[in-house]
């Protein structure tokens, strides 16, 4: 059981969270924050397992892990 | 401590500093100043201090300027081609508002030059030097003694301002041996509320120079200005035989001693001729200068070198109204009292008769 | 649930001016990770250089000075002879650690000042707008190498890591990325080695962050982690060069 946690504003759309996680659960989605750009986001949260590699790659500290 | 030692103009400046409790010291070896380094190395280690033979003169005013930002009292020392390099390091300590202390005992040039005395530095060192707006504070000993005394003013005035103060002197001064009478010195404590010592109990400091949003570093350059103002109540002058003169010699350091020489001696022969030495050269002491100006309309400016300190004089005297001569001697050779004696009489025979 | 992974308390909770996708994000993170990790925030004097980086003081909950271009090494010299009791280090990019300020990075290093030294790699003048930097890869086109660096006119890129290792001065030398989970995981452990040998005033740590530029590089942040691995790590292979972790 595992939750991630995203701070919207402060995503920039890099997709780096996207390559870095193994099961491939995240993506780019085509929804923009108040600076414009598209922010990351989990498609199925239940198969997360909370490893925390999406948070380690992302370079704005966008993303916050529960497990 | 009132003792009495015979010691090179140099080692008195280190001396001042060891007393004034200046215990970080940075430097590159240059002619003709390395007895500072040599002292310094020799004895800051058994104050407790650190002495370091940095990889050149941009490390060693970087250096000064690490140590100056924990509140430190540090010093360096050059001579001019190494005063040029240290530039940009002096630049950032009056951005930044980070005290230090820096000698430029002061060789000739341009390029290479010579290690012979000379007074070509005084326009890099009243204007700043570096890149934008700035001052440091300059002082000018004339003598062995001073060389002492102002090192230690030195470290106060720093503080004080938190900016760079810079020691101008030059082979002479720091070649020759005179007797040096030692005294204890009181420290002035300033309030430190800006240093970094790591931010236990209090928020992180910062020590910058970049200011990039709109209409901030207008502000600081404004903020600096009026610092400089108010250095003002820093100058430092000498005079003699203001009374009843009729032509004022306007001379500092070096040649100054060697004038006040030359003064005696076309005193001796009946004429009217006074010295004014300024000791600080930022600020330059353009108000007294000026009142002097009311009652006494020529004056002389004598350097070494082919006409800096007279532009100032020329500002502080209005030189539409009075007469400004000047005598320059570039580097390479020393006027001696004789040369200077037919200089100030050639000029007095022709303004006073 | 329980928390495993938060914003390190050392690091500002504001947002980076960096582009995206660029790693100067990731190793900010890093150093604030490590300050945390050995309790250094209170005694810790960072000292900022010139390019992308200047912002340091923005991001990092310390006291800090900002050092010339180049000089970083120097002003830490001072600080931290000034303050040995102190944790001070240096965040660099690679026109001010291996252009500019070449002299000064070899000196410290060889006087074995305490000092640990964070260098960031992305192979561009970043902040200026994309020029040559001295480790810009042969062939690499950047504004002022327009036809890609040309070795026999521009020289080589520099390996300061390699460099560095051959002083004697320094204790703890390595390279890192940052680009692919493992390697960021693996650069941790390196960063906290070169934290502990001046925490343990053992002597002079280095770690050499190979990033990503994807806004100079003109390339999307996903290409320039692969060119990262691809040309990158081939010629600035990753390891340590001197020292060991233990």
């Amino acid at each position: 059981m595992a939750a991630i946690e995203f701070i919207e504003e402060r995503c920039k759309g890099c997709g780096l969270c996207v390559i870095a996680c193994p099961k491939e659960l995240l993506k780019v989605s085509s929804h923009l924050n108040r600076a414009g750009y598209p922010v990351s986001t989990i498609e199925d949260m239940d198969a997360c397992t909370g490893c925390a590699l999406c948070a380690e790659m992302c370079p704005d500290v966008v993303i916050t892990v529960f497990k | 401590m009132a003792e009495t030692v015979l010691v090179k103009g140099n080692e008195a400046i280190a001396m001042g500093a060891i007393e004034a409790g200046c215990r970080f010291y940075f430097g590159y070896p240059i002619t003709p100043q390395n007895d500072i380094p040599e002292y310094m190395s020799k004895h800051l280690p058994g104050t407790g201090g650190t002495f370091i033979q940095a990889e050149s003169e941009i490390a060693s005013i970087n250096m000064l300027l690490g140590a100056g930002a924990t509140g430190a009292r540090a010093m360096t020392s050059s001579s001019s081609p190494g005063i040029s390099l240290k530039q940009e390091g002096i630049s950032y300590l009056c951005g930044s508002q980070i005290p230090g202390v820096i000698v430029n005992m002061s060789r000739s040039g341009p390029g290479l030059g010579g290690i012979s005395p000379s007074q070509g530095d005084y326009f890099q060192a009243t204007r700043g030097g570096g890149h934008g707006d700035y001052r440091t504070i300059v002082l000018a000993p004339h003598s062995v003694q001073e060389n002492y005394d102002l090192t230690m003013k030195a470290f106060d005035l720093s503080d004080k301002y938190r900016n760079p103060v810079l020691i101008l002197g030059d082979a002479l001064l720091g070649q020759m041996k005179e007797p040096l009478k030692k005294h204890s010195y009181r420290k002035k404590e300033y309030s430190k509320d800006w240093i970094l010592t790591g931010t236990k109990g209090r928020r992180p400091r910062l020590l910058k120079s970049l200011y990039l949003s709109e209409g901030e570093l207008t502000d600081h350059n404004w903020l600096l200005y009026k610092k400089y103002k108010r250095m003002k109540c820093e100058i430092m002058f000498e005079t003699q035989f203001l009374e009843g003169a009729k032509l004022i010699v306007v001379a500092f350091g070096s040649v100054a001693r060697i004038i006040k020489t030359s003064i005696q001696m076309v005193r001796d022969r009946g004429m009217k001729v006074g010295l004014f030495r300024p000791i600080t050269l930022f600020p330059f002491p353009y108000d007294a200068l000026e009142k002097i100006s009311l009652s006494i309309k020529n004056f002389m400016a004598v350097e070494l070198n082919t006409g800096q300190m007279v532009e100032d004089l020329k500002l502080a005297v209005g030189h539409k109204k009075n007469q400004v001569d000047f005598y320059g001697r570039p580097p390479g050779s020393i006027p001696s009292p004789d040369e200077l004696y037919n200089e100030v009489k050639k000029v007095y025979k022709k303004r006073i008769g | 649930m329980k928390q495993v992974f938060k914003r390190p308390e050392a690091l500002v909770d504001v947002p980076f001016h960096f582009c995206p996708g660029c790693h100067h994000g990731i190793v900010h993170r890093l150093v604030a990770e490590c300050i945390d990790r050995y309790g250094l925030r209170e005694k810790t004097i960072g000292v900022a250089s010139v390019g992308c980086s200047v912002f340091l003081y923005d991001y990092i909950d310390v006291d800090v000075v900002e050092a010339p271009h180049g000089r970083a090494p120097a002003v830490a010299t001072g600080v931290k002879r000034a303050c040995p009791d102190n944790f001070v280090f240096t965040y660099q990019g690679d026109g001010d650690l291996a252009a500019i300020g070449t002299a000064e990075i070899i000196h410290a290093a060889n006087r074995g000042e305490r000092l640990t030294v964070v260098f960031v790699n992305n192979t561009v003048f970043g902040m200026t707008g994309g020029q040559m930097a001295p480790t810009t890869m042969a062939g690499q086109e950047t504004t002022t190498t327009p036809f890609g660096r040309q070795t026999d006119t521009n020289g080589f890129p520099i390996k300061m890591a390699e460099l560095l290792s051959q002083l004697p001065g320094t204790t703890f030398i390595a390279r890192a990325a940052v680009n692919t989970p493992k390697n960021l995981m693996r650069a941790k452990k390196l960063l906290r080695k070169a934290f502990e040998v001046q925490t343990e005033n053992q002597g002079f740590g280095f770690v050499e962050f190979l990033s990503a530029c994807p806004t100079n590089w003109k390339m999307s942040p996903e290409q320039a982690n692969k060119r990262v691995g691809e040309e990158m790590i081939p010629y600035f292979p990753l390891g340590i060069f001197k020292g060991e972790l233990k």
